[in-house]
Formats: structure tokens, C-alpha cells, sequence
């Protein structure tokens, strides 16, 4: 405890984010939920994709590796295989996870490799100015959906269930207790982990949904809220306007790698 | 007595990287590649190192991309279908200077084309694939023996220069059955160790080009981004840093071209006329410049082992002693047009060229010559 200070390389802070941005609030809970793992500071690795969430690795002094669009888990499957010691925090967002890298997403979930995967889902694509994402609401608009976005948005919690992930937990940036026990609970799994983070893109989707301000924006995360015991007493039409949160699924089953090593890497040995 | 291997050339491939020092294999499965993942999936895990089937193509490179960083030796195979995904995280290692090798079993494109078709229609991909201005290492064999022993190299180029590599086959390589034999003396190239305060560790503090990097979990926490970035890792887009930066990505190869180039010369003293093919079509040439031989016609054969950097010092030096240059090649004539762009005044350029899935053959390349000659 107490570490997360000595996790941010001071240098190279402020933020590149745009201020009340809620990205400094997931990075500063993650970092205090990490400090909670007594980990060697040497054997983290932090991977990230493209996109504004991406850059949260550049602020963390870890071992860090800022990828390409989408690519962040393939990257960090990689880096845990080679070397299993590490451990490995994948910081994506809406676009980069479930756009362009939704494959990755159901592929690492199905595996369960021991990877935490912190989801910033802010609606919309903030860093090349607002473009209408895989969880856009119906009927916000985006640069790319003026009249209204028409796609249904993803359950990216049912996705990461559906694929096989052993932890799955969503919360919102309004709640920075409960994401912080939330982070810490992803990263005590021995398996694919996924915390998905509803966090306000003023900039972005508020601008150009009438919510300019970062507590506006905030706001209208805070309004949508229910529990996941609450939620039980909705109807799936009450339950469409909602961000439900909690931990949905907290299943251990067997890790991918240690399963590697127990079964395949076991008989090939035994047959030399 | 010396030992030898019988092997197809994917299989090749496979145990020349075990040997290299493989220890991390991401692919997908891709027609005529797949026996390389095969053979890596099995051996892999009995000397402790791991295999991976991935999702796709563009993961299966990623992936080795990461497990290069955590220090481990990584390789992926695939066909052009799968070259094609890989581009972009190859200019993400070209960039970020991470050692890989990747092998594109080469097949009849483009598209899906002919999956089981002898083509090497990927030359130029192999060059300049990914976007942006980039150096390239790639190496492409003609034998079985030589795909062993050329792995070997593409390994020890990869980590010498922390430049990926393409390692370039063909249907033919990879399903033809040669025997290799095995010899001790090989020399294999290990990622440097550090000892430096890890406070003043800069992951591209540049020596001699070459950047200095450790492993993620070695006690030197750094940052690694494909944007252009200062020594310390971190981005920086200055003009001054990216014109450097870019200039240095080069040097790094172009400094080093005796140690990078290799080829082979066949009669090339008093040849008037000078063949250029590369990979297994070089051996139907071979064939070729033996019946010209015999004929009293001075035949002669460069065949560039690496292909990219193109050995373009000693081909121009023997291109200014021929006549005619024949290029032979299983495309529509890229080797052809990359050789038009180096200075050989009065060589006459003849381009013998052939797409329909098969090898051209010594009788073809002669009758097609006869009239040149
Ligand atoms: S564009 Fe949106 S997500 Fe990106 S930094 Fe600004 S507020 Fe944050």
C-alpha cells in the first residue's frame, strides 16, 4: 500500500489529456489498486493500444509498451508467455478493445491468460475527434453519426462473459472506491480480467451531445447507474437506458499459461 | 562421420530456429506454411519454450512482438494472405528495433490466388510492405540445406541489428524433401546482457546505430512506442529527432552490408551473360548456365541470398563487365525493375518472367535467350 506515487514517472506528467477528462481518475485508482499487489515494481508491465486511454502507459513507471490500434492484448499475450513472471495490465478503450481488437478481446478472454484489462469506455472515439464507437448509446450523436448513431452499443460485460473470462466487473469513473476494490479484484484473479470503466469524454462525446462540461457529463454516467442487485428488478427494457454495475463474474478456472506448462509443456518433456 | 537431417523445408525452418535459439512461436495456420508451426508446437515445449496458435495474423505477430521484448527469441510463418495482415506491426518493430523473424512461405497471389501455387510474387511486399520509409533484412534461400542454415542467420541478423527479418520461401522450399548436412562450427548471436545503473539506462542510447535494449522484467523499467520517439523512448515528433531518427534506422543497416549482404556467384569471371534470380528458380538457371556452357556461350549466375539490402555493389561491378543481363523470375518482373534502377550503361536488360504456379524451366530459360544471344 501506499506505493502508487513511486508508479508515475513524475517527469513526464501533466497529463496530454484535456483537463476534467476522466482517464486521470482510472489511471490514479489503477495505480492505487496495483499498489496493493506487492508486486516488484521491475516485473509489471503495462500495455497499452492507441487511442487517448493508450496513453496511460507513458505516465506509469513500469515496464511499458504503447502498441498499435487494437493490438494491445495480442502484445501482451506475447510478453506473458515469454516470461510469466510478469505481471501484465492492459490499459484500452472503447474503440481500441472491442472495434479493431474485438477479436483479440474474445480470443485472450476464451484463453484466460492472466492478464488484467482496464476498459475505458467513453462512448466515442476521443482521439481522432469524436467518432461514433461500438458503444455509442442509439440516438447520441458522434462526428460520424450527426443525425443520431443507429448501432446497437455492445454489452462489453456479457461479450467478456460470453468468451470466458473469469473476472468481469463494470463500474464508472463517479465511483472511484469502487473502482479502485474493483481494479484490485481483476488483478488478484489468476486470469483474463476485465474492468470496464464508463468515464466521461467531455470533449468528445459531451460536446456534441450537449453535455460540455466534465460534471455534466458525469452527471448524465451518474444518472444511468444501478447495481447489479437493482437491476434485477428492471425489465430488459428498463435495464436499455442503464449502466449496470458490479461484478458480474468472479469464476477462477485453470490459467492458460500454467495449463500450458501443466499439460503440454509436461508430455513434451516426458517425450524428450 | 558427419551427421544429416532429410527434411521439407518448413520442417527445415522450424528445427534451424530451435536451433537459433527459438523459444516463442505465434502463427495461424496458412497454406504452405503451416508445417512450420507444426514442427514448433512439438519441439517448442520440450526445450521450455512456448507455442501459440492465434487468433489471426495480425495477432500472431503482435504476439511476437511482445514475447521479443520479455527477451525471448520469437518467430511466425505464414503465406501472403497472412504477409499482408502482418504489415503493420512490422513497421512497429522496424521502429521500435525488436528482433523477429518473419517467414512468408511464399504462394500465387494476389489474394487467396493459388494457395499450393510456386510463386514469388512477394519481393517487392517483402520490401516495402509496410508503410513509411523503412530499411529492410530479408533472406531468401534455394535449398532445404540453405533454408536450415539461413534461419540460422536470420536469427543472428534479427538480434545482431534489432531489425526484424523476412525470411522468404516459396511452395517449392517448403514441401520439397533435400537432406542437410549438419555441421558443429555455427556461430549463434545472443541479445547483449547489461550492466548499467538502471537510473541512467536509455533503451535507444545508440551504439554504433544499434540500440541497447533490455528485456521487460530485467530491472530496467522503459517505454516502448511506435511513434517516433528520443533515446530515452519516450515520443518525441520533432523534425530534428524524426529526420535522425529515420537516418539512423538506415545507417544502421546500410553501414553494415558486408556483414547483412550474401550471394552466390556461378562462372561469373568472363560472363557476357549475367543471370540474376534468387530462391529455387536460381537452381533451374544453374542448369541453364551449365547447357549454354557446353555450348561455348559464357554463361554466369548472380543469385542474391539476401535480397533485401539488394547486394547492389557487387552486382553492378559484375553487370558492368556483361553484355546482357537475364533476370528470371517467378512474377511479372519486380526483380527486373529494381535492378533498371543501378547504373549499368550498355547492359542490355532481358526479363524472362512466368505466373502460372510452376517453375521456369533450364529448356524454357534457353529458348527464351536464344534470340537475345
Ligand atoms: S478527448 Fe475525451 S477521452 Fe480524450 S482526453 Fe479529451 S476528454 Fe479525455
Amino acid at each position: 500500500m501506499g506505493n502508487e506515487q513511486n508508479y508515475f514517472r513524475k517527469e513526464r506528467l501533466p497529463y496530454i489529456w484535456c483537463p476534467g477528462c476522466g482517464n486521470g481518475t482510472v489511471l490514479s485508482c489503477a495505480t492505487k489498486a496495483i499498489g496493493t499487489m506487492d508486486w516488484d515494481q521491475n516485473k509489471i508491465v503495462a500495455v497499452s493500444g492507441i487511442g487517448c486511454s493508450s496513453r496511460s502507459t507513458g505516465y506509469l513507471d513500469f515496464n511499458t509498451l504503447h502498441t498499435l490500434h487494437g493490438r494491445a492484448l495480442p502484445f501482451a499475450t506475447g510478453v506473458k508467455m515469454a516470461n510469466p513472471e510478469l505481471n501484465v495490465v492492459v490499459f484500452t478503450g472503447d474503440g481500441d478493445c472491442t472495434a479493431i481488437g474485438g477479436n483479440h478481446f474474445m480470443n485472450d478472454s476464451r484463453r484466460n491468460i492472466d492478464l488484467t484489462v482496464i476498459l475505458f469506455n467513453t462512448n466515442i472515439y476521443g482521439m481522432t475527434g469524436g467518432q461514433y464507437s461500438p458503444t455509442t448509446p442509439v440516438g447520441y450523436r458522434a462526428t460520424t453519426a450527426q443525425y443520431g448513431n443507429i448501432e446497437p452499443p455492445f454489452d462489453i460485460v456479457n461479450l467478456a462473459i460470453g468468451a470466458g473470462a473469469t473476472f468481469v466487473a463494470r463500474t464508472t469513473v463517479a465511483n472511484p472506491k469502487e473502482l479502485q476494490s474493483m481494479i484490485e479484484l481483476g488483478l488478484r484473479n489468476k486470469g483474463f480480467s476485465l474492468i470496464e470503466v464508463v468515464a466521461n469524454c467531455h470533449e468528445q462525446f459531451g460536446r456534441i451531445n450537449d453535455m460540455k462540461k466534465p460534471v455534466e457529463v458525469i452527471q448524465w454516467i451518474r444518472n444511468q447507474v444501478v447495481s447489479i442487485e437493482d437491476a434485477k428488478s428492471l425489465s430488459a427494457e428498463e435495464l436499455q437506458s442503464k449502466v449496470v454495475t458490479g461484478v458480474f463474474r468472479n469464476e477462477p478456472r485453470p490459467e492458460y499459461v500454467e495449463t500450458y506448462d501443466r499439460t503440454i509443456m509436461s508430455a513434451a518433456l516426458k517425450q524428450g | 562421420m558427419s551427421e544429416s537431417l532429410f527434411l521439407q523445408g518448413n520442417e527445415a525452418c522450424a528445427v534451424a530456429s530451435i536451433r537459433a535459439g527459438l523459444r516463442f512461436y505465434g502463427g495461424y495456420p496458412i497454406t504452405p506454411s503451416s508445417e512450420v508451426a507444426e514442427v514448433c508446437s512439438v519441439e517448442l515445449p520440450k526445450i521450455g519454450g512456448r507455442f501459440i496458435q492465434m487468433e489471426d495474423e495480425i495477432a500472431s505477430i503482435a504476439t511476437i512482438i511482445g514475447a521479443s521484448l520479455a527477451g525471448a527469441k520469437s518467430m511466425t510463418a505464414t503465406s501472403g494472405p497472412g504477409f499482408s495482415l502482418m504489415q503493420e506491426a512490422l513497421g512497429y518493430a522496424i521502429i521500435a528495433e525488436i528482433p523477429i523473424v518473419v517467414v512468408n512461405v511464399q504462394r500465387g497471389g494476389p489474394s487467396t490466388g493459388h494457395p499450393t501455387g510456386c510463386a514469388q510474387g512477394d519481393l517487392m511486399q517483402a520490401r516495402w510492405g509496410t508503410h513509411g520509409d523503412h530499411p529492410i533484412i530479408s533472406i531468401y534461400p534455394e535449398s532445404v540445406s540453405e533454408v536450415y542454415y539461413e534461419t540460422i542467420r536470420a536469427f543472428n541478423l534479427a538480434e545482431k541489428y534489432r531489425q526484424p527479418v523476412v525470411f522468404l520461401m516459396d511452395e517449392i522450399l517448403a514441401h520439397m524433401r533435400e537432406s542437410i548436412p549438419l555441421h558443429d562450427n555455427i556461430e549463434i548471436v545472443e541479445r547483449k546482457k547489461y550492466n548499467v545503473d538502471p537510473k541512467d539506462y536509455k533503451p535507444y542510447a545508440i551504439e554504433n546505430d544499434v540500440p541497447t535494449m533490455a528485456d521487460f522484467g530485467a530491472g530496467y523499467r522503459f517505454h516502448v512506442t511506435g511513434l517516433y520517439h528520443d533515446e530515452t523512448g519516450f515520443p518525441d515528433v520533432s523534425g530534428k529527432r524524426i529526420q535522425s531518427t529515420i537516418d539512423r534506422l538506415h545507417r544502421k543497416i546500410e553501414n553494415n552490408l558486408n556483414d547483412i549482404c550474401k550471394w552466390e556467384e556461378v562462372q561469373t569471371n568472363d560472363a557476357e551473360i549475367l543471370f540474376l534470380a534468387v530462391g529455387p528458380q536460381a537452381r533451374a538457371v544453374k542448369m541453364a548456365v551449365k547447357t549454354l556452357r557446353a555450348r561455348g556461350v559464357k554463361a554466369g549466375l548472380f543469385r542474391p541470398i539476401t535480397v533485401w539490402p539488394f547486394p547492389e555493389e557487387r552486382f553492378t561491378q559484375l553487370a558492368a563487365k556483361a553484355k546482357t543481363l537475364v533476370v528470371t523470375e517467378m512474377n511479372k518482373g519486380q526483380m527486373a525493375s529494381e535492378v533498371r534502377k543501378y547504373k549499368t550503361p550498355n547492359l542490355k536488360i532481358h526479363s524472362i518472367t512466368k505466373v502460372d504456379s510452376k517453375m521456369i524451366s533450364p529448356d524454357e530459360i534457353i529458348e527464351q535467350i536464344e534470340g537475345v544471344c
